[in-house]
C-alpha cells in the first residue's frame, strides 16, 4: 500500500494492516503498550509538518489549530477509547462485548484497504468511524503545504498527463472537483481518486467520514478535500465554493504524484 | 406551527398580442397596438417567502448570537428558500403547501430534487420557532405530563436528547416528536435534511446540529451548545402550542377528569 512508504514513524505492525496510521509517533503515550488485541495499536495524532498558519490565507490558523488539536485529535482519542474497552472485555471475559466489538474491528491481515472496507459495518459502534476519520484526516494534512513550500503547483509528469488524459485539463478537474464538492449536501468528502485496476483517476465525494473505498474497492485516494462545515465555516461562513477555490494554492499535488507513480507502477 | 406561506408574487407580463405577429403595420393595427397595450395579461406566480424568526437577531444572545442569526438565517436559510424558488417555476409540484411538498418529494426514500431545499427551508423555520428568548427551564401543564409519562421523568427526557445530540454524526438534527402510531413522545435523530414529518410524524421540538448552527459561537464544543439550548434557548410555549394542535390528530387518551 503506497501511503505505508510515506509514513515512516514507528513500525508498522504486521496483522493490523493499520500499520502506517497506528504508528505512535509524537502523542499517545497513555495507551501505549495497551491493547495487543490481534496487533492493533493504539492511534496517534500525526503531527503537521507545517504550522497551522504557513496555510494562510488559504486555510486560517484558527480552522487549522481547531480542526487539527480539536476535530482530529477526538477521532484519535475515541478510538483509542474504544480499542480499550475492546482489551478491557477481552480481559475480562465479557464475550458479548468482545464479539460486538470485533464484530465493528475485523482484522484479517491484508491491505489497509481491505480492512478499512471491512470496517464500514452499520453499527452503533464508534471505532468504524473513528478510525476512518482518523485516516481521512491523515490523509488532509500531507495533501496540504504551504506556497513557499510548492503549495499549489500544479502537477507535472506521470500525474499531470494522467490528468490531461482524464479529465482534459487540470482546471476542468479542479471545476469538476468544486462543483461536486459544492454540491454535496451535510458533512463529507471530495476526492481525486485514483482506480488501481483500470489505472483511471476519478472524482468522487463520500458522506461523512466514509472511506473512498465504499465508493470502489480500487480506489487510492490521492486528494482529499474536507468539505464539513468545521473545515471551513469560521473563515468562509457558508460560502463554501470560496473555499474550494482557495484550497487549490496549498495543494500539494507532489504527495498525489508520488502516490500515484507508487500505485501504478 | 411554521410554513412557508407564499408570500411574494413576481408577475411576468406578457403581452398576448406579441406573439406570432407579422410585420407589416397598417395604420388600424397600429391603433390596435396602442389600445391593447394598455391591457396586459399578467401571469402570476406565487413563490416561498423566507419568514423571520419570531424575535430579533440578537434576542438570543448569549447562547446564540447575532452573528450566528444572520448567517444562519439571513445567508444559510434565505438560500435554500432562494434555490427552492427556483426549482419550483419546472417542477410538477408547483402550487403544494410545504408539507405536501416535502411529503411528496421525499418520494419514499428516494427523494426529488425539490426534497433538500423544501424540507431544508421547513426545517429552518421550524427550529427558529422552537427557541426562544428567555426559553428553556422546564415545560409545564399537559406537555410535562406527556413528557413524564414517556420518560419517566423531565430530567430523564434531558438526558436523552443532550444524549442523542452528542451522538448524531455528521450533519443532522434531533427533534421531540409525537410519533402518531405509536402515540406517544420520542426522541428522533435525522441526518442532513430528513424530517420527521415525511413518516407521518408530529415534530414538537428541533435542534438544528448541522455545524453552521454552532460552530462561530462554540467551535467544537457541541455539548455546551446542546445544554444552553436545553437550559436557555428551548420554547415550551411553542412546544405546547404544538401538542395542542397534535392532539387534534393523534389521540393521546382520556383526560384526567376528576370524580366528583
Amino acid at each position: 500500500m503506497a501511503l505505508r512508504g510515506l509514513f515512516t514513524k514507528g513500525a508498522p505492525t504486521v496483522a493490523s494492516g493499520l500499520g502506517p496510521f497506528a504508528s505512535a509517533g509524537g502523542s499517545g503515550t497513555r495507551w501505549q503498550g495497551l491493547c495487543h488485541a490481534r496487533g492493533l495499536k493504539v492511534a496517534a495524532l500525526p503531527d503537521l509538518e507545517y504550522d497551522y498558519g504557513a496555510l494562510e490565507p488559504a486555510i486560517s490558523g484558527e480552522i487549522m489549530r481547531l480542526h487539527h488539536q480539536k476535530h482530529h485529535k477526538a477521532y484519535v482519542s475515541n478510538y483509542n477509547d474504544a480499542l480499550e474497552k475492546l482489551d478491557a472485555a477481552m480481559a475480562k471475559g465479557d464475550v458479548p462485548a468482545v464479539v460486538r466489538l470485533q464484530s465493528a474491528i475485523k482484522f484479517n491481515g491484508g491491505g489497509s484497504n481491505s480492512v478499512v472496507v471491512r470496517f464500514f459495518l452499520p453499527s452503533e459502534f464508534v471505532v468504524p468511524v473513528t478510525i476512518v476519520g482518523h485516516i481521512n484526516h491523515t490523509i488532509f494534512w500531507k495533501n496540504l503545504k504551504p506556497v513557499n513550500e510548492g503549495g499549489g503547483e500544479p502537477p507535472h509528469a506521470t500525474l499531470g498527463w494522467a490528468i490531461d488524459t482524464d479529465f482534459g485539463s487540470l482546471e476542468a478537474l479542479v471545476q469538476k472537483m468544486n462543483a461536486e464538492g459544492a454540491a454535496l449536501q451535510g458533512s463529507g468528502w471530495v476526492w481525486l481518486a485514483l482506480d488501481k485496476e483500470r489505472k483511471k483517476l476519478l472524482v468522487e465525494t463520500t458522506a461523512n467520514q466514509d472511506p473512498l473505498v465504499t465508493k470502489g474497492a480500487n480506489l487510492v485516494p490521492l486528494l482529499g478535500i474536507d468539505v464539513w462545515e468545521h473545515a471551513y465555516y469560521l473563515q468562509y461562513k457558508n460560502v463554501k465554493p470560496d473555499y474550494l477555490k482557495n484550497i487549490w494554492n496549498v495543494m500539494n499535488w507532489k504527495y498525489a504524484s508520488e502516490v500515484y507513480d507508487s500505485e501504478i507502477a | 406551527m411554521a410554513m412557508a406561506l407564499p408570500l411574494a408574487y413576481a408577475s411576468s407580463v406578457v403581452h398576448p398580442f406579441e406573439a406570432g405577429r407579422l410585420s407589416f403595420s397598417t395604420k388600424a393595427t397600429k391603433h390596435k397596438k396602442q389600445i391593447y397595450q394598455f391591457r396586459k395579461v399578467t401571469k402570476v406566480l406565487a413563490y416561498y417567502g423566507l419568514t423571520n424568526p419570531p424575535y430579533k437577531l440578537d434576542a438570543l444572545e448569549p447562547y446564540m448570537s447575532r452573528r450566528t442569526l444572520e448567517l444562519h438565517w439571513g445567508n444559510i436559510h434565505r438560500g435554500y428558500v432562494d434555490s427552492l424558488n427556483k426549482q419550483l417555476p419546472n417542477s410538477p409540484f408547483y402550487g403544494c403547501t410545504m408539507e405536501e411538498l416535502i411529503k411528496t418529494t421525499f418520494n419514499n426514500g428516494n427523494p426529488l430534487p425539490e426534497y433538500n431545499n423544501a424540507a431544508e427551508v421547513w426545517n429552518h423555520d421550524f427550529f427558529w420557532e422552537s427557541m426562544q428568548p428567555n426559553g428553556g427551564r422546564l415545560p409545564w401543564g399537559g406537555v410535562l405530563d406527556q413528557i413524564e409519562k414517556d420518560f419517566g421523568s423531565f430530567s430523564n427526557f434531558r438526558d436523552e436528547f443532550v444524549h442523542s445530540a452528542m451522538k448524531l454524526f455528521g450533519s443532522g438534527w434531533v427533534w421531540l416528536v409525537l410519533k402518531t402510531n405509536e402515540r406517544r413522545l420520542s426522541i428522533v435523530r435525522t441526518s442532513n435534511a430528513l424530517c420527521p414529518l415525511v413518516w407521518g410524524d408530529i415534530p414538537i421540538i428541533s435542534l438544528d446540529m448541522w455545524e453552521h448552527a454552532y460552530y462561530l459561537d462554540y467551535k467544537d464544543d457541541v455539548s455546551k451548545y446542546v445544554n444552553n439550548f436545553m437550559d436557555h434557548l428551548i420554547s415550551w410555549h411553542s412546544a405546547t402550542a404544538r401538542m395542542v394542535r397534535a392532539e387534534a390528530f393523534v389521540n393521546l387518551g382520556e383526560p384526567k377528569i376528576p370524580v366528583a
